[in-house]
């Protein structure tokens, strides 16, 4: 067994294309199981689901972190601070009422402004909730005196979109634009005063049991690894999920497909007659039938489950061209001496078919069962894009769905559309050189001397 | 370019052909030489892998694509046609002045052309005749074969197997080559059908003045045609000799087994049979290529045998009879 | 005196193959083997010789049940095999083995050969490990592909054509059988080894007492290597004989023509032309009227052979001969 897998190697090692895609095919395993193991399933589903608070704290429609690597100019990147990041004073202020200050610092050296401004309240309180007082600091020393609320547990003060500052004073641009500008530049277009900010909350607490929790975001133009979508997801999670769904899907088809179409291939030609002649009826008929318009017509008027389209999808493949192929081969296989030999020591008909035939055509199997795999993987992204797909399953073509029809290519939010893309074409590209490079190993017709 | 002059039609001196595999460099064919007169019939003897066929190709540089090696001289008539260009040898040496009758060839009748057409076509493509013309010699050769001229509108599946055989010697005949090479004619055949086509050619050799070299495993068979007979061992000639001496009594210990492993009705002999195999031509052992199947060797076996000649005439390699 | 049974009988048997035209509309039959009868006992080596479509593949393959017959019986050990059932043949199938043309083709390119022969155990039931080993070392041992255990790991292709076929030797002999039936075993085989696999199958038949079937088209061999002979042309047997008997007295003229056209190491022949009869073997699908051999034969009566198909005339002991030649010569002793 060691010496096959030795020399199988130094077969491989002369095709570069082998190398290269195992390389990719490695990578994506990589990263289906770091998905599945950093991100249980339950938890990926619901982030993806995205529900009302669970992405409140991530920018809308940001683009990559690393995309500021190839900017002179940086985009405002997201600020996310929570109590470890503040400077907490607390005094009493009168007998009952305790005042507790939060003030949260931090650098600004981008050169674009942030998107919004929010800080939400985790408060637990038994009968008065606290009073919140906001101040802002701007690194040139201007204070803004911003509004104050009640806090109550769940809460949030928007600040951009504090009505107690007017904006008439200031040119009816958006707050944080005030908030951050330089007022020294002389540019038509406000820029941003880099620098040291500070957001000051003074919390004005009436009983003793009172406490307060403050997350201060500042929303920037870049997030994460990935960038988020219209709905505030890290793009990040549907991308690593994507992968293990997409890899099960393409190997789960591809292994469904062929498996049963050899079967029923082998089968239909050893035995002739009238079950050989349905199967290639039914194959021609099926050959007539358009496969995207009766997918369609099923998630329209039936279900959109991904295992019931998975499935009608294999029935569609398995009664194609794939038995014809296979069942030519076949014919020539059962007319070998070995074969008629094994009849004549008694071999059943199953017994033949399955340890004397299949094994004999099985070579050629493999080359066809990984180049189908990418079909079936853009299959399932097709297949989403059209809407047909599962909508709460986070999967490659789900992202490029949502971000078709947000207009991403439009808007100029390329990341979104772009790095679900890349990923299918690498795992279509991995996949296909793979299946390939095994066609001219094991297909001894296209072997070159 | 043919002279009257001489009566050596073929000669081939240190003939090499050595073929690259992944498994390293076959020596298929490893020095031979020897020499045809005109009107001969030269058997060549040997079992499987002894190099026969890449005899054939290496005479009429039928070359496949992994050659390794491709030396030494080939006489036709006196003129060296290994000197001469792909496409002077195949314009004027190649169907012309040799032709071949290839194995299982009758099974490689183009399907969708008529055999007339297949027939005349070396007449068409070497000699410019009309199409008229070389179909009317068509029609003359296959009458010296054997075969009714209605057949040359027929296709390749609507004659039999013996008929197809018959067409295919037809087709290495008309352009009346001076040497015909025959690999394994016979060996698919029916034993009459079989003795059908020996017959045609024997009357082809008497009629006409065409030599043969005459390729085949089968022993048996090749005494139908033969003046001389020449064994192949492991891409080397081993015996060359008449038909009398190389059928009544084979010298060399291969041709002597080989002779007594062949079952014959006329009497009922004790069969030998050669153990061993014959060694693989990607190495082949130094000293006599024979030794280790050969129950007569002795020390001097482990050097290689030259070819030489015997008083009687004949060629043999080894050891046992050379002076 | 008690006649021992025969081991196989086989009476009037015809094996017909339809011929169908657009897979619906029938076309006729090809009349493969069209009314052989004999009896074969136990420990007697025949051989069938003939050319390409005489039948002699089909009369050896519809014995052996990979053919089912169109009309007649076939008897082994007692039991007509036409009346069994699949799963009762299946026993039956111990009792015979096959040895086909081409060594390589035979066996299964991607088994070892120890999974080649644990193949014919394992679907006669008999599973235990140490017994399958034991049957495999014994008949490896027996056609001499030694040492055992370097064989027993070693693929088709490693093997060369005379290695191979004593392996195709070994798994028809496993389950120790009463009947071979040989299909041209040498013809694929290089002359010097060709001796040798013969050799090997007397030895086997002497020692076990089976009964052999020797199929071949080369006349030389059997000789060697049989003690009757059936000639057999376009599905029909037209003359059968002990081997002597048919050297020495050649009846039928298609026998008379297949001696001559035996080649032999002969320098002569190369000065003489053979005296055999033009023309091809017959279409099965419609054979010629009468005698099947009349449109070839030197010596066709005219009025006879074209009309009406020959009975069977007994010449001499156990020598029979289908010809209109010898309708005055039939002794009715047997």
């Amino acid at each position: 067994m060691k010496t096959r897998f030795a020399k199988l190697w130094q077969t491989a090692r002369k095709y570069p294309t082998i190398m290269m895609s195992v390389v990719i095919i490695s990578v994506l395993l990589g990263i289906a199981f770091y998905a599945m193991i950093s991100i249980p399933f339950s938890e990926a589903a619901l982030l993806w689901r995205g529900a009302e608070n669970i992405w409140e704290d991530t920018p809308r429609l940001a683009a990559p972190i690393w995309f500021n690597a190839f900017r002179s100019e940086k985009l405002s990147e997201t600020v996310n601070l929570t109590r470890e990041d503040a400077l907490i004073t607390e005094e009493a202020v009168s007998a009952t009422i305790r005042k507790e200050t939060w003030v949260y610092e931090y650098d600004f050296p981008y050169a674009t402004f942030p998107q919004e401004m929010k800080a939400f309240f985790t408060v637990s309180a038994d009968d008065k909730n606290p009073l919140v007082k906001f101040t802002w600091v701007k690194p040139d020393g201007t204070t803004y005196q911003l509004g104050s609320m009640t806090a109550s547990d769940g809460s949030r003060y928007g600040i951009s979109a504090d009505a107690t500052v007017s904006r008439e004073q200031f040119n009816n641009q958006p707050l944080q634009v005030e908030l951050y500008r330089d007022p020294s530049s002389t540019t038509e277009e406000p820029a941003v005063l880099n620098g040291t900010y500070q957001f000051i909350a003074e919390v004005y607490h009436f009983t003793d049991s009172s406490e307060i929790e403050i997350q201060f975001v500042s929303f920037g133009e870049v997030y994460g690894i990935a960038g988020t979508d219209h709905l505030r997801r890290d793009l990040r999670i549907g991308l690593l999920w994507g992968t293990p769904f997409a890899l099960m899907f393409g190997l789960l088809g591809a292994v469904g497909s062929t498996s049963i179409t050899f079967l029923i291939a082998a089968i239909g030609s050893w035995y002739g007659g009238w079950l050989d002649a349905a199967i290639q009826r039914i194959c021609e008929v099926r050959l007539q039938l358009p496969t995207l318009p009766i997918l369609i017509m099923l998630g329209t008027f039936y279900s959109r489950s991904i295992f019931l389209i998975l499935g009608v999808v294999i029935a569609l493949d398995i009664f194609s061209s794939g038995i014809k192929t296979y069942r030519a081969m076949f014919m020539q296989v059962k007319n070998l001496p070995y074969i008629e030999a094994a009849r004549a020591y008694g071999a059943s008909n199953m017994r033949i078919i399955v340890r004397y035939m299949i094994p004999k055509v099985a070579p050629v199997l493999i080359p066809n069962f990984v180049t189908l795999i990418p079909t079936f993987v853009f299959l399932e992204a097709s297949l989403a894009l059209l809407n047909l797909g599962d909508p709460t399953a986070p999967t490659w073509g789900k992202i490029l769905n949502d971000a078709y029809h947000a207009g991403a290519l439009y808007r100029g939010y390329y990341y979104w559309v772009l790095e679900p893309a890349l990923l299918l074409i690498f795992t279509g590209l991995a996949f296909s050189m793979l299946g390939f490079a095994l066609d001219r190993i094991l297909n001894p017709r296209l072997r070159r001397i | 370019m043919t002279t009257q002059a001489t009566s050596t039609l073929l000669r081939t001196e240190n003939l090499r052909l050595y073929f690259r595999t992944t498994q390293g460099v076959v020596q298929a064919v490893d020095d031979v030489s020897f020499t045809m007169p005109r009107r001969d019939a030269l058997a060549v003897i040997g079992e499987s892998g002894c190099g026969k066929t890449s005899l054939v190709r290496a005479i009429l540089r039928l070359l496949p694509s992994n050659v390794h090696t491709y030396s030494g001289n080939v006489f036709l008539n006196d003129i060296d046609v290994m000197k001469l260009s792909e496409e002077r040898f195949r314009t004027n040496v190649r169907w012309t002045k040799m032709s071949l009758v290839a194995q299982a060839a009758m099974n490689a009748l183009n399907p969708v052309l008529r055999v007339g057409e297949q027939v005349a076509e070396p007449l068409i493509v070497h000699q410019r005749l009309s199409k008229q013309a070389a179909l009317a010699q068509a029609a003359e050769v296959f009458q010296l074969v054997g075969v009714s001229p209605d057949f040359l509108g027929r296709y390749a599946f609507e004659l039999s197997g013996g008929m197809r055989q018959r067409a295919i010697i037809a087709m290495a005949l008309i352009t009346r080559p001076d040497l015909i090479v025959l690999d394994e004619p016979t060996s698919a055949l029916d034993m009459l059908t079989q003795a059908n086509i020996m017959n045609v050619l024997k009357g082809i050799k008497r009629d006409l003045e065409q030599s043969f070299i005459f390729i085949t495993h089968d022993v048996s068979t090749t005494s139908e045609l033969s003046d001389r007979g020449m064994v192949m061992y492991a891409g080397q000639i081993v015996e060359l000799a008449s038909a009398e001496q190389f059928y009544l009594d084979p010298l060399h210990p291969y041709s002597a087994k080989l002779m007594a492993s062949i079952p014959t009705l006329k009497e009922k002999k004790e069969l030998e049979f050669i153990p061993g195999q014959p060694p693989s031509l990607l190495n082949p052992p130094t000293g006599c290529r024979f030794a280790d199947r050969c129950d007569r060797r002795f020390d001097k076996c482990d050097t290689e045998p030259p070819l030489q000649q015997l008083a009687d005439g004949r060629w043999i390699r080894c050891w046992l009879y050379n002076k | 005196m008690q006649q021992e049974q025969a081991l196989l009988s086989v009476q009037n048997l015809r094996t017909w193959f339809e011929l169908r035209r657009w897979a619906f509309a029938r076309a006729g039959w090809v009349r493969a083997v069209d009314g052989v009868s004999f009896d074969l006992p136990r420990g007697e080596a025949l051989a069938l010789v003939g050319e390409s479509g005489s039948g002699k593949s089909t009369l050896a393959r519809t014995i052996l049940g990979l053919y089912k017959p169109t009309e007649g019986e076939i008897t082994f050990e007692g039991m007509e095999l036409s009346k069994l059932k699949a799963s009762q043949m299946r026993e039956y199938r111990q009792d015979m083995g096959y040895i086909q043309q081409d060594p390589y083709g035979a066996l299964p390119p991607f088994l070892s050969l120890r999974s080649i022969l644990s193949e014919p155990l394992r679907i006669h039931g008999i599973k235990d490990k140490k017994e399958q080993n034991d049957l495999i070392r014994n008949v490896l041992t027996e056609v001499k592909l030694t040492p055992v255990d370097d064989f027993l790991t070693k693929f088709p292709h490693m093997l060369s054509g005379g290695q191979q076929q004593r392996a195709v030797i070994a798994r028809a002999m496993i389950l120790n059988p009463k009947l071979i039936a040989a299909d041209e075993p040498v013809s694929m085989l290089d002359a010097s080894v060709r001796v040798e696999i013969l050799k090997l199958l007397r030895r086997i038949q002497e020692s076990h007492n089976l009964a052999v079937i020797y199929i071949t088209h080369d006349l030389s061999t059997v000789r060697y290597f049989a003690e009757r002979i059936f000639i057999m042309y376009a599905a029909k047997t037209v003359e059968k004989a002990p081997v002597e008997s048919l050297l020495e007295n050649h009846f039928h003229p298609y026998t008379q023509a297949l001696l001559a056209a035996i080649p032999d190491p002969d320098p002569e022949n190369a000065k003489t032309l053979r005296d055999v009869p033009p023309g091809e073997p017959p279409s099965l699908v419609h054979p010629p009227t009468g005698c099947r051999f009349h449109p070839r034969c030197p010596q066709a009566i005219k009025g006879l052979c074209e009309v009406e198909e020959p009975p069977q005339f007994t010449l001499l002991p156990g020598h029979t001969v289908e010809c209109w030649l010898y309708k005055d010569r039939d002794s009715k002793t047997e």
